[in-house]
């Protein structure tokens, strides 16, 4: 007995060509909670927007005037610039923190363990206050030999600006947030990945870099995303160093001059949303690069017939080199 | 060259003595020695805890041996002497004496991030330096080899258990190895996709390689093995000619374990 292919003509056990088989034609189990929730639903929502347009102290006039206001523009850019070098800094450092943790060599782990220690456990704004505060506790850097003579010194404020001492109280911080989540993905591997990679003779660090952090960034790259978006809110706490041309800081000062906080709330919020969705777009095609062979199943671009031409072609070379090596 | 050769094919590629492996408390392997020649087929059998696996294992160093030396081509195997002391190698020198001895895994172990094609040319990029289009050559050659010319594009997921075993033992054979070891490659298959992986191994066999088996496929034991072992509670009980073992095995241990799997 075998299933027979759909497109195949049935036939029973004497060859005789059998009856189509009647198919079942069943009536759905009806959902009427599901029909009730969607009109309240769009009940709710058409009187939520009915309000919108028509509360005057929504104030949609302000909202246009300072949706594009330059400073405004300029406040998103330095969001997006903070929110991008910080997580720059921060993914760098998780990726080497989370090698350590799983190094052979002890001092690599207690280094890593302390770090993590320490920026995940004081608050980001106290950090960031004494990034900006840097320059009074170090009014000036010098490099040389400890109790030693003095090779180069610089002064601290020039080198640690407001929006420098911002990028690193950020990044700094979330880079231990984000260790532990590297440290999740490198953990998530299955065991066997290094073992062949070894028994091929790779190099632990190669191993890493290549067979296993590559595997990882499927359970890595969702939590990154959201610590990202995170990141984009968090940047409105740069106040603290203090660093003041960010998209909170415009809009606040616009509605304290202006004294209409609502409407340069809903201009902060839209902008907000608006980063927000082009972020969730670049995750969606990150997620995709690295799902490869997983989530991801579309072959990569090898032809079967270029494949088995090269195949002969090579075994061709080589049965030539083999007769040359005779000779 | 011939001349050497010839002398080499007399010695023991592979030379285990008195080796023993704790586990712990847990004494798995209990002495055990044993010698493959170069060109030799040696399969291993035994029960499920024999310690069959960990003495694999311990030749190409996914584990350490607690006593005894195990050489291949007369190298000590994760140790250097010197002063009348074993020192441990470094990751680097182990990573060398790895790239001798190519290793297939019950569980395949395929990078699943990347196709068959990928997968064995990874290594000798990487570790030989080789450049993409040779080792691209070479691995399209041993795909064609093991049978899956048409699947270089593949990734794992896309392939039949049998198929990604066949292109583990092609990342395997890429590296150019002088002796392969197999750890149980056919326990993960359905039994229709065993035939396919034992008649790649029967091949490699005949072009001469030097294999160390472990398996529970009795047939291919008597087959294609020119020696066959019996371990049992981490020791040797019983070795020879795989048909004499076989037919004819002298110990009760190793009449009890053929009379369940044959």
């Amino acid at each position: 007995m075998s299933i027979q292919a759909p497109d195949l003509p049935a036939t029973d056990r004497s060859g005789h060509a059998a009856p189509a088989p009647e198919l079942i034609n069943a009536v759905p189990v009806r959902h009427p909670g599901r029909w009730l929730g969607a009109v309240v639903l769009f009940l709710f929502l058409a009187q939520l927007c009915q309000s919108l347009v028509t509360n005057p102290n929504f104030r949609w006039d302000i909202v246009g005037t300072y949706i594009m206001d330059v400073l405004v523009i300029q406040g998103i850019g330095w969001t997006l610039l903070l929110t991008v070098l910080s997580m720059v800094l921060a993914v760098s450092l998780a990726i080497l923190l989370a090698f350590m943790r799983q190094s052979d060599n002890p001092l690599f782990r207690y280094v890593s363990w302390f770090w993590v220690w320490f920026f995940r456990g004081t608050p980001v704004y106290t950090q960031l206050v004494l990034w900006g505060l840097v320059s009074v506790l170090y009014p000036k850097i010098s490099v040389g030999v400890p109790f030693g003579p003095e090779l180069f010194h610089f002064s601290t404020q020039d080198l640690v600006t407001a929006g420098f001492a911002a990028v690193l109280g950020l990044g700094l911080n979330e880079s231990a947030y984000l260790a532990e989540i590297f440290r999740a993905g490198l953990k998530s591997v299955d065991g066997g990945q290094m073992e062949a990679a070894e028994a091929l003779g790779m190099r632990k660090s190669k191993i890493m870099w290549r067979i296993i952090l590559p595997q990882a960034m499927r359970v890595i790259v969702p939590p990154t995303g959201n610590e990202t978006i995170g990141m984009l809110k968090t940047t409105s706490l740069v106040l603290a160093v203090p660093f003041t041309l960010d998209l909170t800081f415009a809009t606040n000062g616009i509605a304290n001059r202006t004294y209409l906080p609502i409407p340069l709330l809903i201009v902060a919020a839209f902008w907000y949303l608006v980063i927000t969705s082009l972020l969730m777009v670049g995750q969606f095609y990150i997620e995709r690069h690295f799902g490869k062979g997983v989530d991801n199943l579309v072959q990569a671009p090898v032809k079967a017939s270029q494949t088995a031409a090269a195949a002969r072609a090579a075994k061709g070379a080589h049965a030539r080199k083999e007769e040359g090596e005779e000779l | 060259m011939t001349l050497t050769h010839e002398v080499r094919t007399k010695e023991a590629l592979v030379r285990i003595e008195g080796v023993h492996k704790y586990f712990g408390e847990h004494h798995v392997l209990r002495g055990i020695d044993m010698n493959v020649k170069e060109g030799e087929v040696s399969v291993i059998i035994g029960p499920s805890g024999s310690g069959k696996s960990t003495l694999l294992r311990c030749v190409n160093l996914m584990e350490s041996i607690s006593a005894g030396r195990i050489y291949v081509r007369d190298e000590l195997i994760g140790y250097r002497e010197a002063g009348g002391r074993l020192h441990d190698l470094s990751g680097r020198e182990i990573a060398a004496q790895r790239r001798e001895i190519g290793m297939v895994f019950q569980r395949f172990n395929l990078f699943p991030h990347k196709t068959a094609v990928q997968n064995i040319i990874e290594a000798p990029i990487q570790v030989k330096k080789q450049s993409k289009a040779a080792a691209r050559a070479k691995a399209l050659e041993l795909l064609d080899r093991v049978g899956l010319a048409d699947r270089a594009g593949h990734y794992p997921a896309q392939l039949s258990g049998g198929q990604q075993q066949r292109v583990a033992i092609a990342r395997a054979l890429a590296m150019e190895p002088e002796l392969m070891l197999f750890d149980e490659p056919t326990s993960a298959l359905d039994p229709e996709l065993v035939g396919d992986v034992l008649s790649v191994m029967k091949d490699l066999a005949k072009s001469g390689m030097t294999m160390i088996v472990v398996t529970h496929e009795i047939g291919f034991a008597r087959e294609v093995g020119d020696t066959l072992t019996f371990m049992d509670g981490g020791v040797v009980v019983e070795s020879g000619d795989p048909r004499e073992v076989i037919g004819n095995p002298q110990h009760a241990r190793t009449q009890e374990f053929l009379s369940k799997v044959l």
